[in-house]
């Protein structure tokens, strides 16, 4: 043993929250991705937060099109992608100037020297180099020439004449990827793995990714400059078999269980919108299960197919983001008026009109809620984490087919993108849809005709007889109608009546849906959180937090937005303080008002960005406790 | 009630519903004529389905007794998409006008012809929008005065037909009203056609725009006037067949009178693959106010939207085999917890 080597040592972390951050074109979200497998196969739980401009290749090396992604991981149960992160790598100026205001004190700083050109500092805005100066001196700063090092890794391919410079020059996320690996002491044979699979008929390209990759890890391993090597134990979750999975991928996955438990054929016509189009190329990839995916001329085209193939008797389902669905409202007041079973599905984004299409919001709660004109209720589902997109997917399916209505399904582009373990369900234990409706096959008359709107008593769902079936030939459409017999109506007790009913089939979904879940760990808190969505993740950590802090918090979590639980009411009324946050302006709180007449409280940030624990730990703690009346 | 068994008559694919159009319009003889049509060629009300828009023509559907869908205005081709393409058992009929597919729902044509989804299109063309109560449509000619236009429209019209033909339709025909025998004719054989076929009907509106196709359908003009389309036979029409449809050296067609027409008459071929000869035919009149060429512009093989989806669920099914759930949620990365 040489004398020269410093001693290493190795730290046990609880947790770690590690940002990427580098130009667009820097490969940061697949950088992300891979430490993120590497840190499930470690058994961590964990969270992320992919965060990328909506320009496909904004100017590089400029602020616009910095590109990160954030990755919380914990031998604990955590509910959020992190608040400041403990380790940045910073593969350029700009994405130094962007992120480094969000990195810990002390936090460790690792920048690609190679990138601070004069250019780039121009470009990034700095007048003079920050890494000469001492602005970065409260933080452990490494200096990693990531390009020239990725270069000389790849010597002898460039010599050889299988990449050229500018091409290997590409490999050097993969040097940033194999350091981080070292540092926190997650093994790289996965992403070999991956990189050998996926450039398998370019394998010369997988073995220059994986050289580098090596390199970065070996260059952890032979600098003195790295004193500190981390380790984060497993996290204790529940047994199980868990996989990792974003939510727009849960979502696709719950779809297609939907229509393999329903006995369904799924029929998903969409219009390629950000952030929900991921859901188009996963479902385009299952066409085995007899899935049929149809790109549309547009929103409204998409709409109207899935409406199409309703009628035809197909699990059918679309999905868009808020600019789309405000195309699709007069569809799905068709879709309402016509009683046929379908999900319209709302990864929303930052808004109002284009907004910001590659960041987070929950602004159109009161959209899918009001969102059509005349009185055109439809049940809303919420789905509250990336894994839960699955459950919220299946959920959304059994009140379609039960109730014969759309519905639609908020997800959001922070669930859409981020990712989390998945405690795999037994697939024997979904729910049983194809149960819950039936096809007619003989008129249900008195007189031997077939009333297309005639009603199941209990659920007053009406029949949905297909075409195709002799007997049964009936004609719906978006005019009034009389109940039972469907038949056009313009009668002024008719109309009033047919619009009390529309109400009447929410309630029966109410009137079926469990109680709420509340967390009132000693059951004699003074606060209530309320949320929907995906605040919860912020919510629990928050509540965890103030717990921690000798604060008596309960929270619950709202997964039917309409109709709301039965036992709403009675369940704010039990506390002191309700408190709602929300990253919109207060539209479930004023649902909530209207509804309860409980003064719920509102915290409220519409920044594109999900909240942190603490942030809402403070928000809540400032409206309870004798806190602000 | 329909029997299932022997020869169906007009009166099985009529519904019970009172008719409501004005009295004198012309949906009242179209709509017979697709009764007795459909009965005729065998087709079966319970795998017949009619999916409309908004307007006057969109209540076709009420009237039919087969499986029906009155629609949101100009998205009925897309509803109708949604259906063939996941059901091929069905016969889908989509039942349209000037307004309701040419203004609003133009797009979706467009998409519902270049796709070749296997519907079947019949687009009323009045030239007026009627439920609204009279303003000019996408197919009224410029300068024509109506209610929102009382000092004339300053539109360009559309002309449906190179409309169609434009957007590589794989069927298109034009027909009259009250030509019984012209519409049973070109509908039969858009409904024999597997893809999308388009049917554009000239159909008078006698409240807001009557006498619209009096060129086409008075006795004393329509003989001068109708060029009658057949294929394999050379374009003449008149009275005596004294005017010929002759191909000019620019790609478009002109009538000249046939004694001096010679052999540069041009031979009806609707089987042609390219579109460019029967697009040619349709600019012979802009509005059908004098000579208009009536039958089967374009009748040609081409794969077919639904085909081709239901292919890949199969091709799918025999490469990976039967999707498997539990398989499919355990790709990827999985580890165990115990």
């Amino acid at each position: 043993m040489s004398g020269t080597v410093t001693e290493r040592k190795n730290l046990q972390l609880s947790n770690a929250v590690v940002r990427f951050a580098g130009d667009s074109g820097d490969g940061m979200q697949l950088t992300g991705d891979r430490f993120t497998t590497q840190t499930a196969i470690a058994g961590n739980d964990l969270a992320t937060l992919p965060d990328f401009p909506a320009e496909i290749r904004a100017p590089a090396g400029t602020l616009a099109g910095v590109s990160s992604f954030q990755l919380h991981f914990s031998d604990q149960d955590i509910h959020t992608p992190g608040d400041a992160p403990d380790v940045l790598v910073a593969m350029n100026p700009a994405a130094l100037k962007k992120h480094i205001g969000a990195l810990k004190p002390g936090g460790t700083l690792i920048v690609n020297t190679d990138a601070f050109t004069n250019r780039n500092l121009q470009k990034a805005g700095y007048d003079a180099d920050p890494l000469e100066s001492d602005i970065l001196a409260d933080y452990q700063i490494h200096r990693v020439p990531v390009t020239d090092l990725t270069l000389r890794a790849l010597e002898d391919t460039i010599e050889r004449g299988e990449l050229n410079k500018k091409e290997a020059e590409r490999c050097k996320n993969m040097l940033a990827l194999g350091l981080i690996s070292w540092m926190f002491s997650r093994p790289i044979s996965g992403t070999e793995e991956w990189l050998k699979d996926k450039f398998a008929k370019a394998p010369h390209i997988a073995d220059a990714n994986i050289t580098v990759l090596r390199a970065g890890w070996n260059y952890g391993e032979t600098t003195e400059a790295f004193v500190f090597t981390y380790e984060v134990k497993s996290a204790q979750l529940a047994p199980g078999r868990y996989r990792n999975i974003t939510g727009n991928q849960a979502l696709a996955y719950g779809l297609v269980a939907a229509s393999v438990r329903s006995k369904l054929p799924l029929f998903y016509g969409s219009y390629p919108i950000t952030p929900a189009s991921d859901i188009l190329h996963e479902l385009a990839q299952h066409k085995n299960f007899g899935v049929s995916t149809f790109q549309a001329e547009d929103e409204i085209a998409a709409m109207g197919s899935v409406i199409g193939a309703a009628f035809g008797g197909s699990l059918a389902v679309t999905a868009s983001s808020g600019p789309g669905v405000a195309l699709k409202a007069e569809a799905m007041g068709l879709a309402m008026m016509t009683e046929l079973p379908c999900i319209v599905v709302n990864v929303q984004r930052g808004g109002p009109s284009t907004g910001l299409p590659t960041k987070t919001e929950q602004s159109d709660l009161l959209q899918a809620m009001y969102g059509r004109n005349g009185e055109a209720p439809i049940p809303v589902v919420a789905a509250s984490s990336p894994a839960d997109c699955f459950d919220a997917a299946i959920e959304a399916a059994r009140i379609a087919l039960t109730y014969r209505t759309p519905v639609v399904l908020l997800s959001d582009g922070f669930l859409a993108n981020s990712a989390e373990p998945w405690n795999l369900p037994d697939v024997d234990g979904l729910p049983d849809l194809s149960t819950v409706y039936e096809f007619p096959t003989e008129p249900n008359g008195e007189d031997g005709e077939f009333l297309p709107y005639l009603r199941d008593e209990s659920t007053l769902a009406r029949s949905w007889a297909l075409p195709g079936t002799a007997g049964l030939e009936h004609r719906i459409g978006g005019l009034e109608k009389e109940d039972g017999s469907g038949h056009i109506n313009y009668e002024p007790e008719n109309h009033h009546a047919m619009t009390v009913l529309r109400h009447q089939r929410l309630q029966r979904i109410a009137d079926a849906l469990p109680p709420l879940e509340v967390e009132d760990p000693d059951g004699d808190a003074d606060v209530l959180v309320v949320g929907w969505g995906s605040t919860k993740g912020p919510i629990q950590a928050a509540c965890a937090e103030l717990r921690e802090r000798g604060r008596k918090v309960a929270r619950t979590h709202i997964r039917h937005l309409a109709p709301l639980p039965n036992d709403v009411d009675e369940v704010l009324g039990r506390y002191d303080t309700v408190v709602c946050p929300e990253a919109n302006m207060g539209q479930l709180s004023m649902l909530l008002r209207a509804r309860t007449l409980v003064d719920v409280k509102t915290y409220n940030r519409v920044s594109g960005q999900p909240f942190s624990g603490s942030e809402l730990a403070e928000a809540i703690e400032g409206f309870g406790w004798g806190g602000q009346a | 009630m329909t029997s299932n068994n022997g020869k169906l008559t007009k009166k099985d694919f009529t519904s019970d519903r009172e008719v409501r159009w004005c009295p004198g319009c012309g949906d009242y003889a179209i709509l017979a004529t697709v009764q007795t049509m459909l009965a005729d060629a065998g087709a079966r009300p319970e795998s017949t389905v009619f999916v409309s828009g908004i307007g006057c023509s969109s209540r076709f559907p009420y009237y039919m007794d087969t499986y029906g869908f009155h629609t949101i205005h100009g998205r009925a081709p897309t509803v109708a998409t949604g259906l063939a393409a996941s059901r091929p058992d069905l016969d889908v009929w989509v039942v349209t006008g000037d307004g309701d597919g040419l203004s609003i729902g133009g797009n979706h044509l467009m998409h519902a012809l270049r796709r070749n989804v296997n519907l079947n299109i019949l687009l009323f063309n009045n030239e007026i929008y009627g439920l609204t109560k009279g303003q000019y449509s996408p197919t009224s000619p410029m300068g024509s005065t109506h209610k929102s236009t009382p000092m004339g429209s300053l539109d360009h019209p559309v002309n449906p037909v190179s409309l169609a033909l434009g957007a590589e339709a794989t069927f298109v025909g034009r027909s009259i009203d009250t030509d019984r025998k012209h519409l049973t004719e070109v509908m039969t054989r858009a409904y024999e056609h597997r893809g999308a076929s388009f049917v554009e009907i000239y159909q008078n509106c006698n409240i807001f725009n009557d006498g619209a196709f009096a060129a086409l359908k008075d006795p004393g003009q329509k003989d001068e006037n109708q060029i009658r389309l057949k294929a394999g036979e050379p374009i003449v029409f008149g009275p005596e067949d004294e005017h010929a449809v002759v191909a000019e050296p620019d790609g478009s067609m002109a009538i000249v009178p046939t004694a001096e027409a010679g052999d540069r008459v041009v031979v009806h071929d609707p089987s042609r693959s390219e579109p460019t000869t029967a697009f040619a035919l349709s600019r012979l009149s802009l509005n059908p106010t004098g000579p208009t060429p009536i039958g089967v512009f374009r009748d040609v093989d081409r794969p077919v939207y639904d085909d081709l989806l239901r292919d890949q669920v199969t091709r799918a099914r025999s490469e990976r085999g039967e999707g498997d759930l539990a398989a499919l949620l355990e790709s990827g990365n999985v580890w165990e917890v115990a």
